[in-house]
């Protein structure tokens, strides 16, 4: 039996908006991330390989943003995560997101990315199994907010779990251990997951929560600042160091690796210490919109 | 900025240089990962027992790719009409392919291979061997490197492999890109990542 969708979800508004939500996030890239890599253009010398690709990169935020076609051709798993009010049944939803995404992949806004892993068949629609990514809240407001971010393949590949405390590299259960494994992490993506990269990082929680919190911490602003000092602190200093190593644009060299570290925590049992990094590419492609009770939104 | 016009001369390769910058123009054909594994397992060790199906695959690519390139991509596609067109399309990691780009270079004589981040000691030895290069494009430069497909002349293995695996037979227009490894045994990779390792030790 079918549960009644709500007057909201079901509504041409609501598929609207959520249409209108995966068309920015594939085709215009956030404010913060194109004022990043024009600061990081600007520190290359002129005429590097570096200043090239970065030039590059700039120019294809413009074509994207002006013929509204995907930044990248890899639009990823979508992941969205769900803040809703109590009233609203996530079972709807859900469908509403599958049928936005469908309708969106027919659009040419997102590639058909969900693959059949024993027998290779493409749905053609973005739906699968898990596929979408969906993670649902429940809120005391009376508004829903979908945050979504497309994040491709290949910075996927090289996003990394370990577990502390470890012998290569060396790492303790502390800080300092965060700080080396983190490090190692960039330096193994090397160019693969298209540098200058983003990196959302967990420490705690279990080798699923531990994902799914690193990606969710991607949500946060380029230039926000993190609430806990210590963190703050680690944030900045990892930043700083990873850039020391001058992997650049592309890995091909430059002074500018990451754009962004920004790191959270969930509460662990004893035995476990993991530290999740998810390593986003330098289109880092995620926006909200706010859907209001009288179906009016708006996209940032 | 060296032009370089498909099909291309083994003169031509020897005249490259690892660090060039390129435009790349003329017929080339997209594969990644299906295709990397449907032409090794299919098209060159079942040699003897293919398909029609895969025996006209085989004999388009032959044609195509002989002193061609194949481009490491999964577009995003268009139809219009009968016509496909490029909407977004740059380079995939070129690593996933390492296991089989050798022989492909061995049995197609392919001369370029366009893709991102490199690839390992096979593919640079088989370069070396065969009068090959490795041209890294921009990475999620989508639009910007649609551009540079001006044309969508054909497509193999759409049914079994989906559209973004497909191979597509397509026409470049200026592709550009950076000769990574040569056919002088030399890979801006592997120079560069001693640099990287010996950065991290420092912290």
């Amino acid at each position: 039996m079918e549960p009644e969708t709500d007057n909201l979800v079901g509504s041409d508004g609501f598929a609207e908006a959520l249409i209108e939500l995966i068309r920015r996030t594939a085709c215009d890239l956030p404010e913060d991330v194109t004022a990043a890599l024009k600061k990081a253009r600007s520190e290359e010398e002129p005429g590097s390989t570096a200043e090239i690709t970065l030039s590059s990169f700039l120019e294809n935020i413009e074509l994207a943003r002006e013929e509204m076609k995907p930044l990248c051709q890899d639009t990823g798993l979508p992941i969205f995560f769900v803040r809703h009010p109590q009233d609203l049944f996530t079972l709807g939803i859900s469908r509403a997101l599958r049928e936005a995404l469908a309708e969106a992949t027919e659009l040419g806004y997102l590639r058909s990315n969900a693959v059949d892993p024993v027998t290779g068949e493409n749905s053609g629609t973005n739906e699968g199994k898990g596929f979408p990514s969906m993670h649902f809240t429940e809120t005391d407001d009376e508004s829903v907010e979908i945050s979504l971010i497309l994040k491709g393949g290949g910075s996927e590949n090289v996003s990394r779990q370990y577990s502390l405390p470890m012998e290569e590299p060396e790492a303790e259960r502390d800080l300092e251990g965060v700080r080396r494994v983190v490090l190692d992490a960039v330096r193994k993506a090397e160019g693969e997951g298209c540098p200058p990269g983003i990196l959302g990082v967990c420490i705690g929680g279990d080798r699923g929560t531990g994902y799914t919190e690193s990606k969710r911490l991607l949500l946060r602003l380029l230039d926000d600042v993190n609430e806990d000092p210590v963190l703050a602190e680690l944030e900045q200093r990892i930043l700083a160091e990873a850039n020391t190593l001058g992997i650049g644009p592309m890995g091909l060299g430059g002074k500018t690796t990451l754009l962004g570290v920004k790191i959270g925590t969930l509460h662990r049992v004893p035995a476990s210490y993991f530290v999740t990094i998810s390593y986003m590419c330098w289109e880092h492609r995620r926006r909200s919109v706010r859907i209001e009770p009288n179906g009016t939104y708006e996209i940032s | 900025m060296k032009q370089l016009t498909l099909p291309v001369s083994e003169e031509e390769i020897l005249d490259l240089r690892a660090g060039d910058a390129v435009q790349i123009s003329g017929i080339a054909v997209t594969g990644r990962d299906a295709a990397h594994k449907y032409m090794v397992e299919a098209l060159i060790e079942s040699a003897g027992s293919m398909s029609d199906e895969d025996r006209k695959v085989h004999d388009e690519l032959k044609e195509a790719l002989r002193d061609g390139a194949i481009y490491h991509c999964g577009p995003i596609v268009k139809k219009e009409g009968s016509r496909w067109s490029f909407v977004s399309s740059g380079p995939t990691t070129s690593s996933r392919e390492e296991p089989y780009q050798d022989r492909i270079i061995a049995a197609f004589g392919l001369r370029v291979i366009i893709g991102k981040g490199g690839m390992g000691r096979r593919t640079l030895e088989a370069c070396r061997k065969f009068k090959a290069v490795y041209v890294h494009g921009t990475g999620g430069a989508g639009v910007y490197n649609a551009k540079a497909v001006s044309e969508v002349i054909d497509v193999y293995k759409k049914d079994d492999f989906g559209l973004p695996e497909a191979m597509w037979k397509i026409r470049l227009s200026k592709l550009t890109g950076i000769i990574t490894m040569d056919a002088h045994g030399t890979s801006l990779h592997a120079k560069l990542a001693d640099r990287f390792d010996r950065q991290l030790a420092k912290l």
